[in-house]
């Protein structure tokens, strides 16, 4: 098996890394706990930024300083710098493969302006720009012939030490859902594109169901190191009721924002932490809040934002030319992750990481929008072809069939757990207390509260467990595995918080309202729980 | 409310909740009542494709669909159920690789106008969610047939400016293809993202009967008449 990659899951990030690792001639399997184009990436609406032209006064540079501001001080520079100057190449790329994007009449590529954006940069195909980014990725992966092994669970990452005591990767096991067994997959190089863990907000996300930090779970489990946790990205306008989002495009087209009594509160157009920032005090005012794109007209909205239309409609019963969208600011991106090197290579050898699963220090403590899609991009592709690179270089053989037996024994000793607590409620309950008190606005004691009601579930554990006991196809058991690791990560989430004593973009802190320079560092986790802080 | 669902056998459930989504009772059923119940899920937006099934014998997308006294759930036709309410889609999206739904080769700096970003625009809206596939009647004689997302999906690329070999994804959509399909309209009728396969079917069929393809059903009619 030497000279293959694997790369876990199957959104963007997954599906450009496998791309690229197959061009640098690597033999690559996508294995996925869904189907490709389930993945997370499709609900990704408003558009990927990059410079295309300096017509309307933009500049790479400037994309580079809008990035910088928003992340607060914390992104790298020369990673950001990167992923900007690249960006052009990105979509020229997408556009190459057949990606619809919106066009001008000059019959350009058409952009839009999204939230601290100094001008319209984000390239878009109405408001559908994940979904048909996905969609077309998976095709190029049909047509490499590429494998893609569907509805597998991953379980761990398997590792072994070389002589001079250094981890290196050398396969990972999964469940597979459909027929219940333990697989073992040996390859030298692996990559992580997992995505994020915004679930942990449960009903108060955004995000697809699948959203529960897998990946980083079983990295840190591995021995790789996480950073920048606490730093979790909430999105002003989500459906009141059901969290759907409803795109920054709407704001971007000129939306409005107003309260009960219909005025305006904030500047619509500034970063997402500070507009979220801005409603969450209305709210806690006793106001309700509203988007308004009625102004916008009917023709309008039918071209740039039909799918907004649609999802008010169906779950609000809103007809949004007549009326306003009541809306609530929620979980929407996590910024923090696997923590990797400028070659997207985990503190382990041969494995990598990509997407928002792991930490590129891109986005910092806020992350533009627009600059996820181009991150999965360029890193992406980065990651892939480093991956194949590994591959090829890789010497060692290894067995590792034997450790099929652990899994297994792991997974029956869960499946023997007493079931006398229901975890859904503790699923439910942890949603309700990440939102009240590790959103928005925080507080060290109420911090410190959550952190040891999840040390007691995470005691509880062995009291949950599942009550169906069938084998094959068994979803109880996945989304207690799924539970389990959003616990593992929701510690982590909050031991990062409470060290940090400042505000800093998405992380704001009541007790500490201002940034503090002492703490202009990434906080980094690894698997034995120590805390540092890295530049 | 009682709801059916169809499982090994017809299960009654009673659920307290009104005026929900689908997705959302099938969510109540399983973290408060029976947590062996089955289905798939994932953006509850409409967007991931993954939730879809029948009610009342009609294909849905849970999380859109608005519950109703007495509704009979069921998994979707034409795909092998693993369990419940979840089919094994492995075979059904195959057909987008058998159909060579992708653009031929890479290529760069064509210009779209808007006018041909309208072309399939409405088709690259597709969320693979399978409902056309499970309503689509030709399976039960045919099935092996590319079926309606895939025939779409050819569509969304041939009319394309950027795809440099119509001829050749005219040439593989022949055999269990365009012609295959009765235009029923029942893949119109059911898709949650208002896409005609039908009609892009009639449309690839015109493109092969320029590329001097005949309906093969016609030439054995033809054949038959003549005695």
């Amino acid at each position: 098996m030497n000279n293959s990659v694997i790369v876990v899951g199957a959104g963007g990030a997954a599906l450009v890394a496998a791309l690229n690792a197959y061009k640098s001639g690597a033999k690559v399997i996508i294995i996925t706990k869904e189907y490709p184009t389930r993945s997370q990436t499709c609900m990704a609406q408003g558009g990927i930024n990059a410079v295309l032209s300096q017509e309307n006064g933009d500049s790479i540079e400037i994309h580079v300083q809008n990035t910088l501001k928003s992340a607060n001080a914390l992104a790298d520079e020369k990673s950001v710098r990167y992923m900007c100057n690249e960006a052009p190449k990105a979509v020229k790329w997408l556009d190459s493969i057949g990606v619809p994007f919106s066009r001008t009449k000059e019959s350009k590529i058409a952009q839009r302006k999204l939230g601290g954006a100094y001008a319209a940069r984000a390239c878009y195909a109405q408001d559908y720009t994940g979904l048909k980014i996905l969609h077309t990725l998976y095709d190029r992966c049909l047509e490499a012939k590429i494998e893609i092994l569907n509805e597998r669970y991953l379980l761990e990452f398997i590792t072994n030490k070389d002589n001079d005591n250094k981890s290196y990767v050398c396969g990972v096991s999964v469940l597979n859902k459909r027929s219940g067994e333990i697989e073992i997959y040996k390859s030298p190089s692996v990559i992580v594109a997992t995505g994020g863990y915004s679930r942990i907000f449960h009903k108060y996300s955004t995000n697809s169901t699948a959203q529960t930090g897998d990946g980083i779970a079983a990295a840190l489990r591995a021995g790789a190191r996480v950073s920048d946790m606490e730093f979790i990205q909430f999105h002003p306008t989500a459906l009141k009721n059901s969290s759907i989002l409803i795109s920054e495009s709407a704001r971007g087209a000129g939306g409005y924002l107003v309260n009960s009594k219909l005025e305006r509160f904030t500047n619509e157009l500034a970063p997402r932490d500070e507009v979220s920032q801005a409603i969450y005090d209305e709210i806690k005012k006793g106001e309700d809040i509203y988007l308004d794109i009625r102004h916008l007209g009917a023709e309008f909205i039918e071209n740039e934002l039909p799918q907004e239309a649609k999802l008010a409609k169906l779950y609000e019963n809103i007809d949004v030319l007549s009326d306003l969208i009541p809306i609530k600011p929620a979980a929407h991106y996590t910024m923090g992750g696997i923590e990797v090197d400028e070659n997207s290579s985990t503190c382990i050898n041969g494995l990598f990481a990509v997407g928002e699963c792991a930490n590129h220090k891109i986005h910092g403590a806020n992350r533009l929008g627009g600059n996820s899609l181009l991150e999965l991009v360029v890193f992406g592709k980065q990651a892939g072809e480093n991956a194949a690179i590994y591959a090829k270089n890789f010497d060692k053989e290894v067995d590792i069939t034997e450790q099929k037996t652990i899994f297994e024994k792991n997974i029956t000793i869960i499946m023997n757990y007493t079931n006398e607590m229901n975890f859904y409620e503790n699923q439910a309950k942890l949603g309700e207390l990440f939102y009240k008190h590790v959103g928005i606005k925080r507080d060290k004691t109420e911090l410190q509260s959550v952190l040891d009601e999840v040390k007691k579930m995470k005691r509880n554990l062995s009291k949950m467990g599942v009550g169906d006991k069938t084998k094959e196809y068994n979803t109880n058991l996945i989304e207690f595995l799924e539970f389990k690791n959003m616990l593992e990560i929701s510690e982590l989430i909050l031991i990062s918080a409470i060290n940090r004593d400042e505000s800093r973009g998405a992380h704001f802190r009541v007790d500490f309202p201002n940034s503090d320079n002492k703490f202009m560092f990434h906080t980094v986790i690894d698997n034995n729980g120590t805390v540092s802080y890295e530049d | 409310m009682k709801i059916n669902i169809k499982r090994e056998s017809i299960i009654e459930y009673d659920v307290e909740i009104q005026n929900r989504t689908l997705l959302e009772v099938l969510n109540e059923i399983k973290t408060t009542i029976d947590s062996s119940l089955t289905y798939s899920s994932g953006c509850r937006s409409s967007v991931c494709g993954s939730c879809a099934m029948r009610v009342n014998g009609r294909e849905v997308l849970a999380c859109s669909y608005h519950v109703k006294e007495g509704d009979l759930i069921e998994p979707l036709n034409n795909a092998p159920v693993i369990r419940d309410l979840v089919v094994d889609m492995d075979k059904a999206y195959g057909f987008n690789a058998k159909a060579k739904a992708w653009q031929s080769i890479e290529v760069e700096n064509i210009l779209l106008s808007q006018i041909d970003e309208k072309l399939n625009e409405l088709q690259s809206d597709c969320i693979l969610c399978g409902s056309c596939y499970s309503a689509c009647p030709v399976y039960s004689v045919n099935s092996e047939f590319l079926g309606p997302f895939s025939l779409t999906r050819i569509w969304r690329y041939v009319s394309d400016k950027r795809e440099q070999n119509q001829k050749n994804k005219i040439d593989t959509i022949q055999t269990n293809g365009v012609w295959d399909c009765t235009l029923c309209n029942e893949c119109t009728l059911v898709c949650p993202q208002g896409i005609s396969s039908k009609a892009d079917i009639e449309k690839l069929r015109a493109k092969s009967s320029m590329q001097g393809y005949m309906d093969p059903n016609f030439i054995n009619f033809g054949g038959g008449l003549s005695f």
